[in-house]
This record gives structure tokens, C-alpha cells and sequence, in this order.
């Protein structure tokens, strides 16, 4: 999986990315990272309306990459019981269900007796039809702006061919910088091992001209791998398709170039606000900051140079302590 | 239900709010966030609100403005904690600045020919960054990589630059030191005295660029002013170990040092407050609220102290030292305290960026309409 030349390429890109490819539109990562003539940029369009949260991509992700196991508890909160992403779950779908509350915090469901004639029918009105269900299958957003990558201190992170962003296993020292910098907490240490992890695009399978695992398992074309100037087109196609049929609530999420990550890889047709999915809703890649953070931490070394010499400089004045001040003594040549 | 929990480091019991909300859910934005536990509509048992409310009561800090409302995925964090240790990285954050500060006060104390200070503090530099280092390859994954982060030099990585700072200046305090002590080659001692001088401030400096360049909000908030509050914290560590190690005749400009650092330090503190509005409560609150109590107490106090009676008094200035010392150990604990509260916490998360985003105007990026703005 080792990939030469790119990972070591980085000094350049960052004095390239210092020329102002921090942060905004970008739009051609693979060759500003050094790929002589790429291949398009790739990535997925999940389109969660018709994701019916049957969770094959995340077995089919399991099996492909051969993840390891990493808890079947249950989780107690809804019928998502992976959680979250993380170094051992790269596809996790989630489960949203909404509709008004039981008085115990629980969904009630229409029972036998509760309705008068015994049938699923006689439910309160209105109950059953402001119930709802989103399911959403998350996965690393391969951001054209990628913090994980940019912090990464040992190049075990770097920008393949197809503008995605992949772990270096054999290189990755577990330092952990990545796993904050995520504006998305996707990449995640696994415990057991040290190293962080996170999804690949199935950049094994990419290579072989192969879709990654989970678009290829899912059953309703929810995940669509493609290029990513078309899946961008088809999304347009299908939010609109949406808001004609009456769905409102329909958006896209990740598709801008102009956002803070200068857009996703991997972008999202999401039915609610994206933190009702636990997404954030205006993620900025941290390293747009960058330049300001170091020149301020030059000022602040300065400032600490110089708080050092008034301090010596009042002590001169002030001068009561320090009996051995200025006799011509040792120490300095 | 209660035993139920995610194996992995994910979710378990310390986890809250982990129920579904689906009223907060349904409302979105509008899910109730006002903090009087009435709920969105029906939804008074609520737990995404209630868990709010709870949370609120336990910081014992009510906020002056109403907050933004948000629905959030059962509570759970949106961007993942640091999984660093705070021994290892909050002591480091620490000792690298004591270490770095040190180095330039050796350096004056050299030039001034405060020669027993200079010693002093240079042993002292070159054991903190000893530690440092132990402590960095301490806290990685895969110790025994330790050697890949010089593999490559990534300006945009503050990891990568600190570790190529630390393998200069290291080497320098280290050089420094032994000169000092065993008194041969003395200038080549005095160049590693003056490279480590000059290094130094880059050590302490950069910490706060380390901290301040990833996604948790108490700290990229704050990046403009973490690197300050570093140095400013470094100078009184720095202060405060020439002040236990030093003759007291020769503590004067570190007396002076600290009472700037420390005048400093309060001034930052609250400008970090200002500037995160709402997330600034991670820095009041918790572990993080009495680690920075705790910080300003001794900062100010060892600073005080020490400028009134450490020119007299030998124990008063060690005391005084050991304050200054306990209380940069604070600040570096708090603001990691405080960057881990914030990041466990989708509302500190989701709330400055929906207030960014109104801010911008709806330019909400996710609305409706967003097909339409493409290209």
C-alpha cells in the first residue's frame, strides 16, 4: 500500500499549499500534490433517502479490508449499534428515528390496546404519520482541504492519484495528531495496534479499476461511487427530483468547493440538518489557520525573548539585587 | 438497557445523553435549547434537552446570552478527543516550556555573569526536555517508530517542526549543560548556550500551534492566542525554577519575569475567554475550570510572593519558585482539560459553526437549495 514519492513529496506541497491552497476551491488535489497527469478525482455521493440502513456497506467494508472486530454490544440508543467511525468501523450507518416522544422517552408503538378497536388503525391520530426514520451511511469525507493529512508529521497520510486520502500503515507511528485535527472524527487510533485508520476508498480496488466494497455491496444504490464532477451533477439532478416530490428537508452536504474543506470526496444527500446525522454543520479544515498560528507563534517567541531582556534590563535599574552584576568575571568569552 | 454499551473506545457509560431525543431530533434548530427543560413541543422527557440542562447545572455557570439550538446525533461527540494522555502531552506542553524559557534565561543569567543560575537552569532545561522527549515517544502508538517523524520536514505539520526543533535544540541544552557542569570547552559551551537561547523560545512557542491546529474548538478557537499564553507560561516556569535553583542574590530578573508572565498569563487567560464566547465555559468548568483556578492562584501568588520577599528570603523564593512552577503545570493541564471537554461535546462543536454560519449570512451550505450553488 506504500505509495513512494508522493508521501515524501510534502515540504513542496506545503510551500505550494503556503501559496494560498489552504483552504477554498482546489480543483485538482491529486496533481497540486504531486501526481504527474492523474486520473479524475473519484469519491461517493450517498444519497441517504433511499438508504434503507440494511448495513451492507459496513459488512462489505469489514470483509473487504478485513477490519477486526471492535464490539457487538448493543449500543442502547437506536438500531445503530456500531456507534460511530472509527479505526475499525470506516462505513458506520446511521440511525435517526423521529416522531413525538413517549412519555418515558421511549417510542411507543400502537398496540393492540391502546387504540379502542384493536387494529394498528385506531393509533392516535397523527402519531404514526410524524413518525420517521433517516438512515445515512457515513464514511470518510477524503476532504480536498485534509487537516489528518496536513498534520500528519510522518507522511504516513498522503493524496493518492485519485485526490483520496489513505493511511501508509507501515509508516504511521501513532503519534495521534490526525485523529483531532478531523473536523469530521473519522480517523481514529485503534487500541489495540497504535496506528490510526480510516477508510481507503478501497484504494486496492480503485487500482484494479474496481468500485470500493460498500458501493458495490449496497442494494439501492444509496452509496454511488463515480467521478466526482459527475456524482456532483447527479446529486444536483436529484435534489431537485426531491424538492418537486414535496421533500423539503432534502440538501446537499459536502458538495461545495466553496466550503471550508474546499469540499468533499465522499458528499452526502442528507433529509435533516447535518447535526442531526453528527455531522458538522460548517466544518473549516484546521491548517486554513495555519499561517496566522505561526506567525503569532513567532511574535510569541519574540515576545518571549523580550520579557526575558526588560526583565534583566529593570533588574539593571532597579538594581538592588545582584551583587555580582557586571564585574568583568567568567562565564563569557 | 443500562449494561449496553459499544465495546470499542467508542461509547460506554461515561457517554451521556446517549438516548435518542427524537423531539430535539425532529426540531433541528428549533429543538429546545433555552435550558428551561420544557422540551420541544411533548418532548419534556427529552434527554437530548434535559441533557443540556444537567450539564449547565453541574458547570454551576448560567450564560449570559440564550444559546444556539441544535439537534445533535444522541448526544455523541461530532470530532474525536485527542487520545493522548495528559501526563504525557499536558507534561510536555509543560516541560518544553520550561525547558525552552530556561534556556534563554541561562542564557541572560549567563551574559549578566549570574553564573550559578546559568548552570542551574541549563541542568534544569536539559533534564525537562530529557523528560520531554521520554515523554513524546512515551505517548505514540508505535514507540519504537519514534525516528519516522523525522522522516519527512511538513511545515504544515507543528508535529513535524517540533520534532525537528527538538532534535536542534536538545542536543544545544544538552551541550550547554554539560559544558556548565564539568567546565571544559566553555565556548563552545557558550555557543550551545546561545543557540539553546535562541531555540528555546521557538520550543515554547510552537506547543500552542500544536494545540491550536486541529478541529477542538477550545483550542483552534483560541489560536490566535495560545501561542502567547504558552510563552507567557513557559516565562513563568522558567522564572519560578531560577527562583528555587538560584542564589538569592541572583534572582532578580527572574522576579521580574515573573510578575510579567504572570500579569500576562491573567490577560490571555481572558482574552482566550472573549474570543470563545461559549465554548470558553470549558475553560471555567470541570477539571479544566479548577486546573485554571488553581493556575491563576499560583501564577499570581508565587509571582507576588516572590517579587516582595525572594530578594530576602531564601525559603520564600523557593516557595515562591515552586508556586510559579505548579502554576504553569496548571495552565498546561487546564487548557488540555479544557480542549478535551470541548471536543466530547458535540454542543461546543455544532454551536460556534451554526454561528458562523449565520453570521455569514445564510450561506448555509446545507440548505435546500444547495444544488443550485454548485459551481
Amino acid at each position: 500500500m506504500t505509495v513512494d514519492g508522493t508521501g515524501n513529496g510534502r515540504p513542496l506541497d506545503a510551500l505550494r499549499a503556503a501559496g494560498n491552497l489552504f483552504g477554498g476551491p482546489e480543483p485538482d488535489p491529486a496533481g497540486d500534490a504531486g501526481h504527474p497527469d492523474p486520473p479524475g478525482r473519484v469519491g461517493f455521493f450517498t444519497d441517504t433517502s433511499v438508504c434503507i440502513g440494511c448495513k451492507a456497506c459496513e459488512v462489505a467494508c469489514k470483509e473487504w479490508n478485513a477490519i477486526p472486530e471492535d464490539g457487538l454490544a448493543l449500543s442502547g440508543m437506536s438500531y445503530d449499534n456500531t456507534g460511530a467511525l472509527g479505526a475499525s468501523t470506516w462505513r458506520h450507518v446511521a440511525f435517526i428515528e423521529q416522531g413525538p416522544p413517549a412519555p418515558d422517552g421511549r417510542t411507543e408503538l400502537p398496540l393492540a390496546d391502546t387504540g379502542s378497536g384493536g387494529t394498528p388503525d385506531a393509533a392516535p391520530a397523527g402519531a404514526g404519520g410524524d413518525l420517521r426514520w433517516l438512515m445515512s451511511s457515513d464514511v470518510c469525507k477524503h476532504c480536498t482541504h485534509a487537516a489528518c493529512l496536513d498534520v500528519c508529521p510522518t507522511g504516513s497520510l498522503f493524496r493518492t492519484e485519485f485526490g483520496t486520502v489513505v493511511v501508509q500503515e507501515d509508516i504511521c507511528n501513532g503519534c495521534g495528531y490526525c485523529v483531532p485535527a478531523c473536523p469530521y472524527g473519522v480517523i481514529e487510533q485503534r487500541p489495540s495496534d497504535g496506528r490510526a485508520f480510516k477508510c481507503t476508498l478501497c484504494y486496492d480496488r480503485l487500482s484494479a479499476g474496481q468500485e470500493p466494497a460498500c458501493a458495490k455491496a449496497c442494494p439501492t444504490e444509496s452509496i454511488q461511487f463515480g467521478p466526482l464532477d459527475e456524482l456532483r451533477e447527479r446529486a444536483a439532478v436529484r435534489v431537485d427530483q426531491l424538492h418537486r416530490a414535496g421533500v423539503e428537508g432534502a440538501r446537499l452536504y459536502g458538495h461545495d468547493p466553496e466550503d471550508g474543506v474546499g469540499g468533499d470526496g465522499a458528499f452526502f444527500l442528507l433529509l435533516d440538518e447535518p447535526e442531526v446525522y453528527g455531522l458538522p454543520p460548517d466544518p473549516v479544515v484546521t491548517t486554513r489557520d495555519l499561517p496566522a498560528m505561526w506567525r503569532h507563534a513567532s511574535y510569541a517567541a519574540l515576545s518571549l525573548l523580550g520579557s526575558f531582556a526588560l526583565s534583566f534590563a529593570l533588574d539593571a535599574v532597579t538594581g538592588k539585587t545582584g551583587p555580582t552584576r557586571r564585574p568583568a568575571g567568567r562565564g563569557r568569552s | 438497557m443500562s449494561s449496553s454499551r459499544v465495546s470499542r473506545h467508542g461509547i460506554d457509560g461515561r457517554r451521556p445523553g446517549r438516548r435518542a431525543a427524537p423531539g430535539a431530533l425532529r426540531q433541528g434548530p428549533e429543538a429546545d435549547r433555552d435550558g428551561d427543560g420544557a422540551g420541544p413541543g411533548a418532548g419534556a422527557d427529552g434527554p437530548g434537552p434535559s441533557r443540556w440542562r444537567g450539564r449547565r447545572r453541574r458547570g454551576g455557570e448560567e450564560p449570559m446570552v440564550p444559546r444556539a439550538e441544535f439537534g445533535s446525533y444522541y448526544g455523541r461527540p461530532v470530532i474525536k478527543a485527542p487520545s493522548w494522555s495528559a501526563a504525557d502531552i499536558a507534561g510536555y506542553f509543560f516541560l518544553g516550556g520550561l525547558a525552552g524559557a530556561g534556556s534563554v534565561l541561562a542564557a541572560g543569567a549567563q551574559l549578566t555573569s549570574r553564573t550559578r543560575t546559568a548552570t542551574a537552569l541549563k541542568v534544569s532545561s536539559t533534564a525537562a526536555i530529557s523528560l520531554s522527549a521520554a515523554a513524546l515517544v512515551h505517548d505514540l502508538g508505535r514507540p519504537e517508530r519514534f525516528a519516522n517523524m523525522l522522516r519527512v520536514f511538513k511545515p504544515t505539520s507543528p508535529m513535524s517542526v517540533g520534532s525537528w526543533l527538538l532534535s536542534a535544540y536538545g542536543p544545544a541544552a544538552g551541550a550547554a549543560a554539560l559544558s556548565a557542569v564539568t567546565g571544559r570547552l566553555p565556548r563552545a559551551g557558550a555557543a550551545a548556550t546561545a543557540a539553546a537561547g535562541l531555540l528555546g523560545p521557538a520550543v515554547a512557542a510552537y506547543t500552542g500551534v500544536l494545540a491550536a491546529d486541529t478541529a477542538v474548538p477550545a483550542w483552534h478557537g483560541a489560536h490566535r492566542e495560545l501561542p502567547y499564553l504558552f510563552t507567557a507560561s513557559a516565562t513563568a516556569a522558567a522564572s519560578g525554577m531560577a527562583l528555587v535553583l538560584g542564589p538569592t542574590a541572583q534572582t532578580g530578573p527572574a522576579r521580574h519575569a515573573a510578575v510579567l508572565a504572570a500579569g500576562a498569563e491573567r490577560a490571555l487567560t481572558a482574552a482566550v475567554e472573549r474570543r470563545l464566547g461559549m465554548v470558553a465555559e470549558t475553560y471555567r468548568t470541570g477539571r479544566a475550570g479548577t486546573l485554571m483556578r488553581c493556575a491563576r492562584l499560583l501564577t499570581t501568588g508565587g509571582a507576588v510572593a516572590g517579587a516582595v520577599l525572594a530578594g530576602r528570603s531564601r525559603p520564600a523564593a523557593v516557595l515562591s519558585g515552586l508556586a510559579l512552577l505548579a502554576g504553569s503545570a496548571c495552565t498546561r493541564f487546564g487548557v488540555f482539560a479544557a480542549g478535551l471537554a470541548s471536543a466530547e461535546d458535540p454542543l461546543y462543536t455544532v454551536g460556534p459553526q451554526r454561528a458562523a454560519l449565520s453570521a455569514a449570512g445564510g450561506t448555509d451550505r446545507t440548505s435546500g437549495d444547495g444544488a443550485g450553488r454548485q459551481e
